[in-house]
């Protein structure tokens, strides 16, 4: 409780449990995390693979995603953020690299934790590998893997269009 | 054929990082009221009230537009509330307009606002993905690798974005309501501030404030009966896109295109760099100014950093962007987008004060939300289509 100018403000904290039903197109995707693999899911119509597959819905031709496609394990990284700024909740030292990595055989990047390296040296076009955590500690979740790492492969180059998705 | 409509009331509360005076209640009201003010009206001229708001969960208030009814003066009359992130304040304005112009109101009242104070945004913006890795960090952890990619693409040198950060900050000067009035800041001191989400400094990022913007909008037969300044609405367009999908274009989102473009179209505008007098641009980010000159079709692809160097978005410059210190200078997030919207009216009602452009007849307001996915943008003039 703090007072300013003789008005009262109380501090509330509120705390939400959620369920989240996956649903049968990112069934798939999640059993794979549990098995060790990136399971994504093409699109029918425009044959783009998504990993994650979000909501089972192409998001540009709105049609029901259909097969399941492995993708990875090792990717290219299109775009970062060297992060600075400690927030609530926050688990990683700074500073840390958060990188878009395109996974092998997907259309879509996704975010993941870089580490190994400085963070001065991660770059676009940086090839990675994915560094997994004990198999006990594993659910159904990309934490799973602790983090990507530099694979040492020549970079790939990215178009021009870096900051693309 | 849409009815006419005219902004004839505008009211902002005095922005600040924490409006400890007084509860969310009175921050809309302390808005409202001096939007009426402006208008020359009473509550009882209002016909209808649109209001809008960030995620609810900004500040742990779910479905403040119920709570806030009473506050508002909204017995007996309908209320809506809409929500498209960090745009809402421009979408809110633009659907209380299309009451207006529909026909089935003649005086609409219309609010955004936030009270970041009282949550936490970055908290708020940073939730756990289930089954994703939670190496997010807020807005500016989002922003930033798509800045990257401008900088790669475009060629721009590194400190663009202190350049514009520099600009809206002298600029605020000139606006009292404005959060931050920090006037002392340099090019080279802006460049001296840490890098928070490399490549965005702290210099390039917009504060967290509370504040609320309130419009008062009427129809053509009762805006010309109405004594004062007006700024008729020439045109508005809102466009979406989902946040991602295989081969975004990230930097310059489609949908911002295809915003302008409608807007320019709707408005009879062929060159918006020639015939638009000042922009009030949604810039949380300083790198979103040279980005956003592109993607509105103002500046040729990869050339809007150069705007930003030679001055033509400053005060005296041929487009000046954000003459109110803009986003960067005061972001009470769900007001931000009516703020850019409110600020072009000022300017077309010659209000604006101290950061009036002179002789200002056609304002651009704009607002972006979400992962750059969603668009508002509205075309005031002093004269009517």
């Amino acid at each position: 409780m703090s007072e300013a100018d003789g008005l009262v403000r109380l501090r509330q904290p509120i705390g939400v449990t959620y369920n989240w039903s996956a649903g049968p197109n990112a069934t798939s995707h999640l059993a794979g995390l549990m098995n060790g693999q990136f399971v994504g899911k093409r699109c029918p119509s425009c044959a783009l693979v998504y990993f994650p597959p979000r909501n089972g819905v192409c998001p540009k031709c709105a049609k029901i995603l259909a097969g399941d496609v492995e993708v990875g394990p090792k990717g290219t990284i299109t775009t970062f953020c060297i992060v600075n700024v400690p927030f609530l909740g926050q688990k990683i030292k700074l500073p840390y690299v958060a990188a878009q990595i395109l996974l092998d055989g997907a259309d879509i990047s996704m975010q993941h934790l870089i580490q190994e390296c400085e963070a001065e040296d991660v770059r676009i076009g940086m090839r990675v590998e994915p560094v997994w955590k004990d198999k006990s500690e594993w659910g159904a979740t990309l934490e799973n893997v602790q983090h990507f790492r530099p694979t040492g492969e020549p970079d790939r180059v990215m178009g021009a269009e870096s900051g693309a998705s | 054929m849409a009815d006419l409509c005219a902004v004839v009331g505008v009211g902002q509360t005095k922005h600040a990082a924490c409006r400890a005076d007084v509860s969310i209640a009175g921050l809309v009201r302390e808005a409202v009221d001096r939007a009426l003010t402006d208008a020359n009206i009473t509550i009882a001229d209002v016909d209808a009230i649109v209001i809008g708001k960030a995620p609810d969960s900004l500040e742990g208030v779910a479905m403040p537009e119920l709570w806030l009814a009473d506050a508002l003066a909204a017995h007996g009359k309908p209320v809506f509330r809409v929500h498209t992130a960090g745009s809402v304040g421009g979408s809110t304005a633009i659907v209380a307009a299309q009451h207006v112009m529909a026909g089935i109101h003649g005086t609409v009242l219309t609010i955004g606002f936030e009270k970041q104070s009282d949550g936490n945004a970055m908290w708020a913006l940073s939730v756990p993905i289930p089954f994703g890795m939670p190496v997010h960090a807020g807005a500016g952890g989002y922003f930033s690798p798509i800045v990257r990619g401008y900088i790669g693409r475009s060629g721009a040198p590194k400190h663009i974005g202190a350049m514009v950060a520099v600009k809206d900050r002298t600029n605020a000067c000139k606006n009292p309501y404005a959060h931050l009035h920090e006037p002392d800041w340099t090019l080279e001191k802006a460049l001296e501030t840490p890098m928070l989400w490399d490549p965005i400094r702290f210099i390039e990022t917009c504060p967290s404030s509370d504040g609320a913007m309130a419009l008062v909008l009427m129809s053509e037969e009762r805006a010309d009966k109405h004594a004062g300044p007006k700024a008729w609405v020439h045109a508005t367009s809102m466009r979406s896109e989902p946040t991602a999908f295989a081969g975004r274009e990230q930097v310059s989102p489609v949908a911002g295109e295809m915003c302008a473009a409608d807007l320019w179209r709707k408005a009879g505008i062929k060159n918006p760099a020639e015939e638009i007098d000042v922009v009030e641009m949604y810039v949380p980010f300083a790198w979103f100014e040279p980005m956003w000159l592109e993607n509105l079709g103002f500046a040729p692809r990869n050339e809007g950093w150069r705007w930003v160097e030679d001055g033509v978005t400053e005060m005296g410059g041929s487009l000046p962007v954000n003459p109110s210190g803009g986003v960067l200078s005061s972001n009470p997030i769900g007001a931000s987008g009516m703020l850019r919207f409110g600020e072009a009216a000022m300017q077309v009602m010659g209000k604006a004060g101290e950061h009036q452009i002179d002789g200002a007849k056609k304002a651009v307001g704009h607002a972006y939300g979400g992962g750059s996915q969603f668009f508002a943008m509205w075309l005031v003039s002093s004269t009517k289509p």
